[in-house]
This record gives structure tokens, sequence and C-alpha cells, in this order.
């Protein structure tokens, strides 16, 4: 007798990698030189989703999932393909990016897209979001991080420095921010940005933005009584 | 008499014993009435300092993790300041709090216009869905508290120092409070008892209410005998017009929206005088209706 043969596990269906970010990313730009595929946030945002985010498309609901806030909402090309990638929206959503019906527009809107934990798009609410999220969790007992992405010229918004002085003042060890740094802001931060943490009694420490690698020990390694904030570096914004 | 900012720490505090989901965020005002509960709930008291910009924003985030924040201080400083927060982390989120604020239009009357917020409702009411009481008495502002920290969307309650000296338990309805022939008088929260004092002898109807959003337009239809209404509110002048009128809308109406003029007054003092001088004592009220119902 002959079996027929049977479908192939899930597991055997090509699941789109890291090498598969600019081709997505290019289905939104339309650009086939993948420009875009630079995105400052790229690297960064494929290693918290791939190695280091207890989060799938079968737990975004879950109230003990991790949560990654994009606080610097414009250009979220990146961060589509990524939620794409993982599974988290259809990727022909990729196609219609933008358009009036489309659930992905040039900000995020978390009521329009499973995965996305906060709406953003003006500069300065991620991070204060961020802490009060943290404070929730921990009120509820739970043990789940708080990773929210903001951008060197961000952090000109004076709501940071509200966040940044009580998030340390409030020992919240489950919050990160990383800081993507292409060197935007108009007027710079002399001494660096992750002293701006440092002196509020974070641990803050700099790595390399596209360093895979490095940016995921420097995820893993938080500490017991203070927030932690990562400046990952990235090649100046042309 | 205890004041509604009284009976507004002695609600919270009971609610944050008994329901685990309340959390209350303070930016450095009323700390003092938080003392015990801070202790015994570390993490549900939370204290900011003096940001109110991350004020609202953590309440916008506690919501997001599941907790019922109720955020507060003085008015200017809860609503106007943080606006977009309000805006972005409250409705954009999809979320709601308990905004509770104290100080109203002119309750820090010795503290000039930076502490003075009455147009804290009109702004408010440029954002869809909220919730907006205007208690007139302590009894109401428990009731109302508690109501909002049992439901969950964006509700606004706006504490101020002046009573009534009834509470009406139907409050966030329009409460007929005498009938007339003659002109509707919708007195809002702590104006009550002036609007009472300033119409003794005229033949109208006064209706209450403590709950202006959303606003109980089917009684202001069933009562309204003749096309002059008039809306004595606590808040900037006008505030409630749009909502009446569009609750009137197939009548031939004349509405009139009494309350605080739009103007810098640069005055100290006591909160009466205040009053008096926007015309919202008891005799300026009653001017200003006989020239409505003379014109």
């Amino acid at each position: 007798m002959t079996l027929p043969t049977p479908p192939p596990p899930p597991s055997a269906i090509p699941v789109p990698g890291y090498a598969d970010l600019p081709a997505l990313m290019a289905r939104m730009t339309g650009d086939e030189k993948h420009d875009w595929a630079a995105a400052s946030t790229l690297d960064v945002l494929w290693v918290l989703y791939d190695r280091i985010l207890r989060v799938s498309p079968a737990t975004v609901d879950d109230p003990d999932r991790d949560r990654f806030l994009l606080s610097k909402g414009h250009g979220p090309m990146a961060y589509y393909a990524v939620l794409a990638a993982k599974g988290f929206f259809p990727l022909d959503w990729l196609d219609a990016y933008a358009t009036f019906a489309s659930p992905l527009g040039n900000h995020p809107d978390r009521m329009l897209i499973p995965g996305v934990e906060i709406s953003s798009g003006s500069l300065g609410h991620g991070l204060p979001l961020g802490v009060g999220v943290g404070l929730g969790l921990r009120a509820q007992g739970r043990e789940a991080r708080v990773v929210v992405l903001v951008g060197d010229a961000e952090l000109d918004e004076g709501t940071n420095g509200e966040a940044i002085a009580f998030a340390r003042a409030a020992g919240l060890d489950h919050l990160t921010v990383v800081v993507i740094d292409n060197r935007s802001s108009t007027h710079g931060w002399p001494g660096g940005i992750a002293s701006r943490f440092a002196v509020e009694g974070w641990a803050a420490r700099e790595v390399d933005g596209r360093d895979h690698g490095a940016l995921e020990s420097a995820f893993r390694e938080t500490h017991p009584d203070r927030p932690t904030a990562i400046v990952a570096v990235t090649e100046e914004k042309r | 008499m205890t004041t509604m900012r009284e009976a507004f720490a002695r609600v919270t505090n009971e609610l944050l014993d008994s329901e685990p989901r309340v959390a209350v965020v303070l930016a450095d005002i009323s700390t003092d009435r938080f003392a015990r509960a801070a202790r015994r709930h570390p993490d549900r008291v939370i204290n900011v300092g003096i940001r109110e910009s991350l004020l609202v924003s953590v309440a916008g985030g506690l919501a997001l993790s599941g907790m019922r924040p109720i955020a507060h201080t003085y008015a200017p400083f809860l609503v106007e300041r943080p606006f977009e927060q309000v805006k972005l982390d409250l409705v954009h989120q999809g979320v709601g709090a308990v905004l509770v604020s104290v100080g109203a239009s002119y309750d820090s009357s010795g503290s000039g216009r930076t502490h003075h917020a009455p147009e804290d409702v009109a702004l408010l009411d440029t954002l869809p869905d909220w919730t907006i009481h205007v208690p007139g008495h302590p009894d109401e502002a428990k009731a109302l508290l508690r109501a909002a920290v049992a439901a969950d969307g964006a509700v606004y309650l706006r504490l101020e120092e002046t009573s009534n000296q009834t509470a009406y338990p139907d409050s966030q309805h329009l409460v007929v409070v005498r009938r007339g022939t003659g002109p509707t008088i919708v007195a809002v929260g702590p104006m009550l008892s002036r609007v009472l004092d300033a119409t003794q002898d005229l033949d109208a109807s006064v209706l209450y209410t403590s709950t202006i959003r959303p606003f109980d337009g089917a009684t202001l239809r069933a009562i309204a005998a003749t096309p002059e209404v008039i809306l004595v509110e606590p808040t900037l002048a006008g505030t409630s017009v749009r909502v009446a009128s569009e609750a009137l809308r197939d009548r031939p109406m004349r509405i009139l929206g009494l309350g605080v003029e739009r103007r810098e007054l640069r005055r100290y003092g006591e909160p009466w005088e205040h009053a008096r001088a926007h015309g919202l004592d008891a005799a300026g009220i009653r001017t200003s209706i006989d020239a409505f119902l003379a014109s």
C-alpha cells in the first residue's frame, strides 16, 4: 500500500529572513536600488524581533509579552518589513503601503496593525509612554520587558528629559531605550548621547548599530535596579 | 463641609485598596493626601514630580498595560500644558483614563492667570468621546468618580472649591429643579445655587447637570417651552452652546451662553470677586438674563 505524500510541515515553508528585508522594503518604496535597505533602524529591529523580544503573532494580546515601542515613527518601512517577515501581518499588505485604505501609513497606528504597541509620529511620546507601560507591568507583577526605540534627533524633544530622569528614580529595570544615533540632531549632543543617560543613573553603553552580535549582547545585558540605554551608532544621515 | 478635593482623595484611597487595576498618577500636587496609600501600594501611587507631560503619558502607558489610571493636578497643568499628550497618548492610542483636576476657572484666584483654566472643557471638547463631569457638590463628585473608574473610557472630572447647597444623585442627566412656562435655564455644576437665587421671581424652568459631555439634549428638548435657552456654566462662556444648539437644531431658538469671559482680567483677590467681575454672581447672572429676554 502506498501512502499519499503528506503536505510539508509548516517549518518547511520558507520564512523570510534578514536577507529578504531589502526586497520587502522595496515593495513599499518601489525603489529597485534598495536605497532604503540602509535604513538606520533596520539591524536593531531585526535583532530585537529575531533574537530578543518574547513576542510573536500568536502572543500579540498576551499580557506577559515583551513590548516594543517604536517612538521614532517616521520612516517605518524597516519596521513594517520586519513585522511582515515575522508573520505579524500578511506580506501583501506591503504593496499598498500608505494608500488610503492601507493599515500601513507613514506613521504606524496601533489600532490598525497587529503587533504594533503604540501609534507614533509626533516625536517625544514613545519613551514617556514606555515609562507608563513599565510601571503598569510592574504593578501587575509581570516580568515583561519594555524596549523603546528613539532617534538621536528625537531626543531634542523635552518630554524625553522628563522620562529619562523619572525612569531612573522609579527604578524601571525592565525598561530599555535604544537610541539610533545617525547624528541627525541639528545641535548635537556634546559629550555623547550615552552620557546624557549615564548622568541620570541609567546603565548606558554605545554599540555599532550594524553589528548584530554586539547589539544582541547589549540587549541581553540588563541591570537589577536601573533602566538601560543602548546607543546604536550608524553611519551619518546623508 | 467636605470639599470636592477631599472627597476625591477619600474615594481614590478606597479604590486603591479595593481595585487592583487602579493607579493614581500625581505631579507633586495633593501628594500629602496619598502618603499612606503610597506606603500601602508603592507601585500604584506614582508621583512623577513636576512633569505634567509625563503625568499624562504615564497614564496612557498604564492604560496600555491594562491598568485604570487616575491622573490628577491643577486644571491648566492637566489639560492645557499636556494637551498633545491627552490627544495622542490617550485618545489616539485608543485608551482611556480618568483625569481629575482642581483649581477650576479661578479657585486659585490669588495665583493669577497661570493657575486659571476656564477654557479646559472647551479645549477637551475638540476631542472625540470624552465624558466631562463638572460636579456641583462633593457627594456628586464621589459618585461620578466611582462610576468613571469602573468604566473604561476617557473621563474628565473638574473639581471646584465652590459647592451647591444640595447634591443631585441623578446629576449626570439634566435634572428639572424648577418648572415654569417661560425661558429654560441650564445651570452647570457649582452655578446652580446662584442661578436659583438670581431667578427666584422669574417664570422660568431651571435645569441642572453635572455632566456636560455627553449632554442630555433629550431632556432639554422636552422641557424647553419657549425659544429662549440660557446656559450658565462655570467654564468659558459658551462652552456648551454647541451641544445645546445641536439638541434643538430643528427649532428656531435663541441661546445665551453665560460663563467666564474671554479676556485677561489681571486681578487677584478671592474667587467670588472673579465671579462678580465675569458677571457670574447672582446679580450679574440676573442682569444678563434680563438683557437677553428684553432683546
